[in-house]
């Protein structure tokens, strides 16, 4: 199995690129529900100022990851380093410093289906504490950065599945976080909708915000990221640069990145814990 | 035995930091604050209604039943006692109260249970608020403070539609009535019920708190929490109504 920790430091150096500082770091971690073993050893470098793309199978373990990265999760073994911090060990406040940088775009949106647009953007904010006045205008810059200006007072319901992923990136970056986890934001929109998605993901790395995006959706990956990793039996199987995964011999790189049916990835990355 | 001793360690570890998530909770002021009137409003005031209904009847039995009860043994004024000292002390604290369980519980695990399930509970996190805090504190204040208020309006209409059945329908005078009423009355009858309904309040909530965000998978998940917070609700209400007869009465 090949590491997954090509975006490290060294790993950019020694290819004679620009050194690049890592700001996320998963070491070893695993994680278990009940016996079955979702993330076995995996590690992983994210580095700044790119978009990194997790790719794999269902249950593989994409969305557990990104929510160790926040806390929501705690690994059974191993660390999830965030901007030199051990996630595990931040006391609540630190990890509530630490979400401020972090923004979280989830599958499905999660938009707080009781408030409107303007006031799932707004929450985040207040708990900030910033003054109402750059609350009001933090507003309506995200929202034009979705291309979603004039929605403010709709209800999640009232918006179709792509307008709910979109109020769910400008909801993150009106935080203004360092970093964007991104949970299959492609996912169950249509072509179209996705193409848009994509390049929101773009827009917003170029506006400096390193990107963390789970999906197994193959041109979304290859089109938002810089680096890509699979994520195979609960351990990164092969990760780099999107010519070096579309290059990639590793028959399970290249049955998952064609599409084909085959045994390798049929069963899902879970398997039941010894003893 | 050893693992008697760790079942028993990881019993005190999961009881401190649940109190410590409390605690934190709590401390919490202005997140939780802002949010209080709103819950008080929906768990409380919204409540209102069918509590009455439920008194309003109990009212009329009660008198009713007594009037059967107490004919040609006991003196008729003594319908004005057993409903005033029934629906004060007992029927209208519990039943207002599992009326609530039903109304209240099942709203808060299901509401709850929902956000859980779509992953709000998890944005609210990653927003950086406390989903104690947020979540919990203000539904369970909410409901420790309202539910004696609902009560108090459930006892004073249950009291009054007993007048008015006896009055009305048992040939009971007004004056009669009030008799009864006063003849074993004591301030305590009303703060032994009021102070009852505030634990209800409490156990109700923080049963549909703790249900709703405990919810796993979808709908299905999402019923069966509901389900399971009405019954630990109600249930929580009759251990409750005993532990206060026993430590009060």
């Amino acid at each position: 199995m090949l590491s997954g920790r090509l975006f490290s430091y060294e790993a950019s150096s020694r290819s004679g690129g620009p050194p690049v500082s890592l700001v996320i770091t998963l070491e070893n971690v695993s994680k278990s529900f009940g016996g079955r073993t979702v993330l076995n050893g995996m590690s992983l470098d994210v580095p700044d100022g790119l978009n990194t793309v997790i790719i794999g199978g269902s249950g593989a373990g994409k969305s557990v990851t990104l929510k160790l990265i926040v806390g929501l999760l705690e690994p059974d073994a191993g660390r999830v380093v965030v901007d030199g911090e051990d996630v595990q060990a931040l006391d609540r406040d630190q990890l509530a410093a630490l979400r401020g940088r972090i923004g979280y775009v989830f599958q499905f949106a999660a938009l707080f289906d009781s408030m409107t647009v303007a006031e799932n953007i707004r929450l985040g904010l207040v708990k900030r504490g910033y003054a109402e006045d750059v609350i009001r205008q933090r507003i309506q810059e995200s929202l034009a950065v979705v291309d979603l200006s004039g929605t403010d007072d709709k209800l999640p319901a009232e918006l179709s599945g792509g307008m709910r992923k979109r109020v769910g990136i400008a909801r993150a970056i009106a935080l203004k976080p360092h970093y964007i986890l991104y949970d299959e934001p492609t996912t169950g929109l249509d072509p179209v909708t996705a193409a848009v998605m994509d390049q929101l993901i773009i827009r917003t790395r170029d506006l400096g915000v390193t990107g963390l995006v789970v999906t197994h959706d193959m041109r979304s990956a290859f089109t938002v990221g810089n680096r890509v990793a699979l994520l195979y039996q609960g351990a990164i199987r092969q990760a780099g640069t999107v010519d070096e995964i579309r290059r990639s011999d590793d028959p399970v790189v290249r049955q998952f990145i064609e599409g084909r049916p085959g045994p390798a990835l049929v069963q899902p990355a879970v398997r039941r814990s010894a003893g | 035995m050893f693992s008697h001793a760790a079942t028993g360690e990881n019993f005190i570890a999961h009881v401190g930091r649940r109190s410590m998530d409390a605690g934190r909770a709590l401390a919490d002021v202005r997140t939780w604050l802002p949010l209080l009137l709103t819950q008080m409003r929906r768990l409380g005031v919204d409540s209102v209604p069918i509590a009455l209904f439920i008194a309003v009847f109990t009212g009329i039995v009660l008198s009713l039943l007594s009037s059967y009860i107490f004919t040609g043994t006991v003196p008729l004024y003594f319908v004005g006692a057993l409903v005033g000292k029934t629906i004060m002390m007992e029927l209208g604290p519990v039943l207002t109260g599992m009326a609530l369980a039903g109304r209240v519980g099942a709203s808060i695990a299901a509401e709850l249970g929902t956000m859980k399930v779509t992953e709000q509970v998890d944005a609210l996190e990653t927003l950086a608020y406390d989903r104690y805090a947020y979540l919990v504190v203000p539904r369970v204040l909410a409901a420790t403070l309202m539910f004696p208020v609902v009560t108090a309006f459930a006892m004073a209409v249950g009291v009054t539609s007993g007048w008015m059945t006896a009055i009305n329908l048992l040939d009971l005078s007004s004056p009669d009535f009030f008799k009864g009423l006063k003849l074993f009355y004591q301030f305590k009858d009303i703060w032994f019920g009021l102070v009852k309904s505030a634990s209800f309040g409490l156990a109700v909530a923080l049963m549909g708190c703790l249900r709703g965000l405990a919810a796993q998978g979808g709908a299905q998940g999402v019923g069966d929490s509901t389900t399971r917070a009405v019954v630990l609700g109600c249930e929580a209400i009759l251990v409750l109504d005993a532990f206060w007869a026993l430590v009060l009465l």
